[in-house]
């Protein structure tokens, strides 16, 4: 019994992986949730990191570089243990999915932070110095050009990280995250069938990773390439 | 505080972790090139063979690879009638090193597909067989560009051993929860692991860029 469903060991294979598939389908709405409140996470910590790195003084631009390197040196799973643990020491007590969630933000935002900065990078200089020449203020030039240009570059790297974030979506199963895996997991221990539930998982973790990569692909296409009006 | 008391396990469990990393990224290598090759060999078995292989690695995640080859394998072993339970050191690395491997797929395919077809055309024209060609022509050319990716491959690699210890292999994360369990000292403990596997990386790093030089070389030598 997992949410309310009872499995069927008793009549072969197809009739228990047909039994299962709600379970796993409740497990893989979990995983898309955490996906997108990590991805989120990361969007807003890595805009922050990649400010911070892009900062005129060394005091603030260094140590924003040297975090981003030990978040992307280190293991999610540490990370997610550290903050699992430690969080509530300091009187931070959030329930098991939304630490994961800011694990997996924290993790890719070191990720996320590069692609921010890349894309900023990637508008030619000529475009400043247009702006300049046309007596546009610096924040004006930011907003109004460099901006609508960087956008349509950032968009698709940053669904390529929301792809994977869903892969490491299963490792929030050791903070007791009921996701796709851990409830495969589950399943196999009590009813010691493994096989039929991780294989399951890998194929409906293929249909996953299939369809975002083409959703992601889908939106790369229609993205502007030469900008995006941000009115 | 039980300094003398961490140093050990700890030890214990760092060398479990270089010990993953090493033979996962070695094997992680030779699939990299075995099916990067794969995929742009004209034969068609050959061909499915390796798309088929890095889809599934690329499409599902290194924890379902992880359990599947230490839990299901097994079960799928014994309805075929053979014996397929795996120590989790095989496993593990088995299943670190496959997944690697089908990220560095892409890069060989895609650093060997950016050799210059001029390449190609005038070891045709110098009557290279197409295995020359490969061997003589394209790869030494490929490689260098492949180097960047592969030490960030690398890296991720050395992280992803983590995941091992929820096989119970007793590496680095594995001995951490243990400590954790004993002392209820998370805050240092971790940080503890976190600095670790930081320096732990800065180091593969430090070894991917000299392997990086040294396969770059001839570039710099015809300069």
């Amino acid at each position: 019994m997992l949410f309310g469903y009872s499995w069927d060991t008793s009549h072969g294979e197809w009739a228990f992986a047909l039994s299962i598939l709600p379970m796993l389908l409740r497990g893989l709405v979990v995983t898309i949730e955490a996906s997108i409140v990590g991805f989120f996470v990361a969007m807003v910590i890595g805009l922050a990191l990649a400010a911070l790195k892009g900062a005129r003084s060394r005091i603030v631009a260094w140590p924003a570089a040297f975090v981003t390197e030990f978040i992307r040196d280190t293991p999610l799973l540490v990370q997610l243990f550290f903050l699992y643990y430690v969080l509530p020491d300091y009187g931070i007590i959030l329930p098991a999915f939304l630490t994961g969630a800011l694990a997996l933000g924290i993790q890719y935002s070191a990720y996320t932070s590069e692609v921010y900065r890349a894309g900023i990078e990637a508008v030619e200089p000529g475009q400043h110095e247009a702006a300049k020449a046309l007596d546009i203020t610096p924040r004006r030039t930011f907003t109004h050009i460099v901006l609508p240009q960087a956008v349509p570059r950032v968009i698709p790297a940053l669904g390529n990280y929301l792809v994977s974030i869903m892969k490491d979506v299963p490792v929030l199963s050791v903070v007791t995250v009921l996701e796709m895996l851990n409830v495969a997991k589950i399943i196999g221990d009590q009813t010691f069938d493994y096989l039929v539930p991780l294989s399951m998982v890998g194929a409906l973790y293929l249909i996953l990773t299939l369809v975002a990569s083409a959703i992601v692909r889908i939106v790369d296409v229609s993205l502007p390439k030469r900008g995006l009006s941000l009115r | 505080m039980h300094w003398e008391a961490y140093v050990g396990p700890l030890a214990q469990g760092a060398w479990v972790t270089i010990q993953l990393t090493v033979y996962s990224t070695i094997l992680g290598g030779i699939m990299s090139f075995a099916s990067g090759i794969g995929k742009l060999s004209p034969n068609w078995f050959i061909k499915s063979l390796s798309v088929i292989y890095i889809e599934v690695f690329r499409g599902t995640s290194l924890l379902v690879q992880l359990f599947w080859l230490y839990f299901a394998l097994p079960i799928a072993g014994d309805l075929i009638g053979i014996d397929l339970r795996l120590p989790p050191v095989v496993a593990g690395v088995l299943a670190l090193g496959l997944n690697i491997g089908a990220y560095g797929a892409e890069v060989v395919r895609g650093a060997i597909q950016a050799v210059s077809r001029n390449q190609y055309e005038a070891a045709r024209a110098l009557n290279f067989t197409p295995r020359q060609a490969l061997w003589r022509v394209a790869l030494p050319q490929a490689i260098p560009e492949m180097m960047p990716s592969f030490c960030n491959l690398a890296v991720q690699n050395l992280k992803d051993t983590a995941l091992a210890s929820l096989i119970s292999l007793s590496d680095l994360a594995f001995k951490a929860e243990q400590l954790r369990n004993y002392y209820q000292n998370s805050e240092t403990i971790y940080t503890i692991i976190l600095f670790m596997y930081f320096g732990m990386a800065l180091v593969l790093t430090a070894i991917m860029r000299t392997l990086e030089h040294s396969v770059s070389r001839w570039r710099r030598a015809r300069r």
